[in-house]
This record gives C-alpha cells, structure tokens and sequence, in this order.
C-alpha cells in the first residue's frame, strides 16, 4: 500500500514510483444496484464535500450531472425493452482511472495529475493552474471545473483510504456489494462469474465493461446490455481523443523543431548576410544620427 | 500605441503560451509569477492582442491589398533576402514582404482570437467535443504560424533594416529612408 507516482503530468523525467502494486479496481455491477445513493452519501460525507442543491428533472437522479462537489452520481437511464417492459438502468457515473488517462496526457500543468503505481489516478488540485485542457482529453467528460477555486476536481478513489488499505467509501456504503473493491484481477474474475451468471438467465449481451482504448480502467462494469453501453451513458468506444494524442505527439515535436529552426535561420541569414547597407546612414529629424 | 499594444501583449501571450506548450518552459509561468496567474491573464492578454490587430486592420487594410507591383517584387524576393537590393523593385508603403506578415498575424490573430474564446470557456461546452478538439489544435496551429511570423518580424525589424527599430519607437521614417526602402510610398501620398 503506497501512494507512489507511476505518472506525474507535464514531467520531462521520470516518475519517482519504484514500487510494483497490483492495480486496485472497483467493480460496478449495474444489474444489483438499487439506486439507493448511500454511495452518493458517502462520498459527499468521507469528501467532506459541501452539500450539493438538487436538481428535480422528472427523474430519481439526484443532479443532471456530477460537479466538482459532486463526484458520485448514479445515473438512471431510462429504458423500455422489447418486451414493452420499463426498467432503468443505473450506472454509477465518476472518475474510470483510466490506465491510460486522457487528462493526464492533456494537462500542461507539471504534477497537477499524477497516477499511482496502485493504477489511481488524482488531481492534485494545488499544482492546477485551471486551465481545462484535462476537460478536453477526458473521453467521460468526467472533470468538473470549480468558479470558486478556478481548479478541477474528480472522484478521488478514496486514494487516501486506499492508502492505508481501506475500500472506498462509497463500496463501503454499498448495501447490495454491486460495488466491490480489489485488485484488478480479483475484479475482473468477479465480474466475469456475474456476467455468465446474466447470460444463464436470458441476458445474452452482458458484458464486462473496461474499455481497451484508453487502456482498461480501473472502475468496470457489469452492464446487462453489455452490446449496447451507450444505453447506460456510455461511450461504446472511448479513446484519448486523436486530437489530443496530436497535440501532444507529432504536432509538438514539429512545433518545436519549425520554432527552433526559424531562431536558427535567422541566426544563419544575419551571419551569412547581415544588415542592409543604407546609401546613408537614416537621420533623424533632429539631425542626430 | 497600438503596435506597442500588440507587441505587449503578443510577448506576453507567446511567453505564457508556450509555458502551456511544454513542460520544458513551463518555468517561463512560474517566472511570470505562476501557473495559475499566467493562465488567469493569458485570455485576458488575447483580448488585448485581438483588439490592437483589429485596429490595425482598420487603419492600414487598404494599404495591405495587394498590386501589381507586388508581383514583381515577390519574383525579386531572394534578392531581398540577400540584401542584394539594388535587384529588387521599388515598393510603395508596405513591401510584399510586409503584407504578407500582416495577413498572417491578422488571420493568425482572428483564429487564435476564436479558438482561444472556445478554449476560456472549455468548463461551459464540455460536451461539444469535437468543438474542443478544433479549437485546441486550430489554436496550436494558429500559434505556431503567427509564431513564424513574429521571428521573422522582429528579426528584420531589428537586425536587419537600419532604422527599424527607431521607426518602432517614434512612429516616423526619415524621409531619406522612405526613398531608399520604400520608393513607392512617396508617389502615393504625394
């Protein structure tokens, strides 16, 4: 147990972390959540996060989406099935912890984002400067700018319980386990049972959601209509945008070589030919040269 | 005044920006008084810049239309670039050169102007995805050209034409120079 950084943002050098941990996972299984919200509770309560007004939009869902105060929400994705049958579908929409993250690609603020060997992935919100470019490269449109502080803010993963070897507070508040909380193969080989299980019993299309485009992620899912996660608010294949794997790879190193290169030509230009000669030297009004 | 502006501003815009850039400069932030300060300014900045490149394209627009004898000048350009100017043509107010920069910054400026905007207020448009990913890769482009343009700039302007930087300074050109660099000028505005 250790909060040792594998990653640190906007670094030129290599992270510190030495330590080999297990990846630490928190399993979803949308299929026994009851939409009781105790993990929205619990959030707020071991967060210390001030208490957040409710929305009413017609639904049970507590707010439209998550805030920086706010980074627990189950959402209630409303759905009628072939049979002509209501049910919602409920997904518990926070940070992934992602293994390969977008913001932290994206953010140019040096260890304002770091991830650690443990697979969790943090904001420290004092390195921030606030600029957003995290908002950009988060394919779940997860991190949430506070006016207040002018910084960003996300589900934390109970980093501070997990060091010490704690689950986090919202699994801990779970009454059904649809939340639970290991290593990531402990995980997965849980939710893998779940989903044959579903299969068995005439949901053919579960799946385990862990999306293999930005790396897997350290929050998966049980969903019943695992063919069809846009279903729950999901995006069905999400990646670190292209745009921002761009901007940080090749357009950089272009950048930077095309700004080097024209300090260079003028450099060379001024060696190889110089000043303009002037018929006579340019005077000025004052008659002073 | 609004070339003093512009450059204030396009310095302090090109410092701070490129701190975004790289990690490697970022400590051009912490030198301009911090991350989070360089960041709350730098919109702020561009306000600033976009405002001063708009009024320079109210004053000077109809001189930076392009003439026939731009043609001719820009055939002579690497005569010019050698400093073998007896070979090039007269030019009037602006050389080709210089009309050339002003559209870059001008057009660089506009883009940067609305990319930026969508980039300030990336909290409000969140779910317009492929908005942001425009912006942010129009805004590097946009930068990285009026950043061509800016070397090139204050490298002639200082290093290469005599009395240039005075002429950045007072606003004004002797008229001797006037005849030598931008013979043209005089037929105009006669």
């Amino acid at each position: 147990m250790s909060l040792e950084l594998a990653r640190v943002s906007a670094s030129g050098s290599p992270a510190p972390g030495v330590r080999v941990e297990a990846t630490l996972t928190k399993l979803v299984d949308t299929t026994t959540c009851i939409g009781c919200k105790a993990c929205e509770v619990a959030c707020q309560e071991w967060n210390d996060l001030p208490p957040e007004q409710t929305v009413q939009s017609g639904t049970y869902q507590t707010l439209p989406a998550t805030t920086a105060s706010f980074w627990n929400l189950i959402k209630f994705a409303e759905h009628e099935d072939e049979a002509g049958d209501f049910r919602w579908l409920m997904r518990k929409d926070q940070c992934m912890h992602c293994a390969e993250p977008g913001c932290l690609i994206a953010c140019p603020a040096p260890g304002a984002i770091v991830q650690y060997t443990n697979g969790i992935v943090d904001f420290q919100q004092d390195n921030c400067i606030g600029c957003g470019y995290c908002i950009t490269g988060c394919p779940f449109d997860v991190p949430k700018f506070s006016a207040s502080t002018g910084r960003v803010y996300k589900c934390t993963m109970c980093s501070d319980r997990a060091a010490v070897g704690l689950q986090p507070a919202c699994v801990k508040a779970c009454p059904t386990s649809c939340l639970q909380f290991g290593t990531k193969e402990q995980m997965l080989g849980a939710a893998n049972a779940r989903v044959e299980q579903l299969q068995a019993s005439g949901f053919a299309q579960a799946a385990v959601y862990d999306p293999p485009g930005v790396g897997g992620t350290s929050v998966i899912t049980v969903l019943a209509h695992g063919d069809r996660p846009e279903l729950y608010g999901l995006p069905r294949d999400p990646q670190v945008p292209a745009a921002v794997q761009l901007w940080k790879g090749p357009l950089k190193w272009l950048g930077n070589a095309a700004m080097v290169g024209g300090l260079a030509a003028a450099a060379i230009h001024y060696i190889r030919f110089g000043r303009k000669a002037h018929a006579e030297p340019p005077v000025r009004k004052d008659g002073s040269s | 005044m609004t070339h003093a502006a512009a450059a204030v501003s396009y310095v302090y815009l090109l410092l701070t920006g490129l701190a975004f850039w790289s990690p490697a400069l970022f400590w051009l932030a912490v030198v301009l008084g911090g991350g989070y300060l360089s960041r709350m300014l730098h919109p702020w900045a561009g306000l600033v810049f976009a405002a001063s490149v708009l009024l320079m394209y109210r004053r000077w627009r109809g001189d930076m239309r392009a003439t026939p004898e731009d043609r001719a000048w820009r055939a002579a350009m690497g005569h010019y670039v050698r400093n073998d100017d007896a070979r090039v043509p007269p030019a009037g107010r602006f050389n080709y050169g210089q009309k050339v920069l002003f559209w870059v910054m001008f057009l660089g400026g506009m883009a940067l102007l609305a990319s930026g905007l969508v980039m300030w207020f990336v909290a409000d448009l969140s779910e317009w995805r492929t908005l942001l990913y425009a912006a942010t890769l129009m805004h590097v482009v946009a930068a990285l050209l009026t950043i061509g343009g800016f070397i090139v700039h204050v490298y002639m302007g200082v290093a290469v034409v005599p009395g240039g930087v005075s002429a950045i300074l007072h606003g004004e050109v002797t008229e001797d120079w006037a005849r030598t660099h931008h013979p043209l000028w005089r037929r105009e505005r006669p």
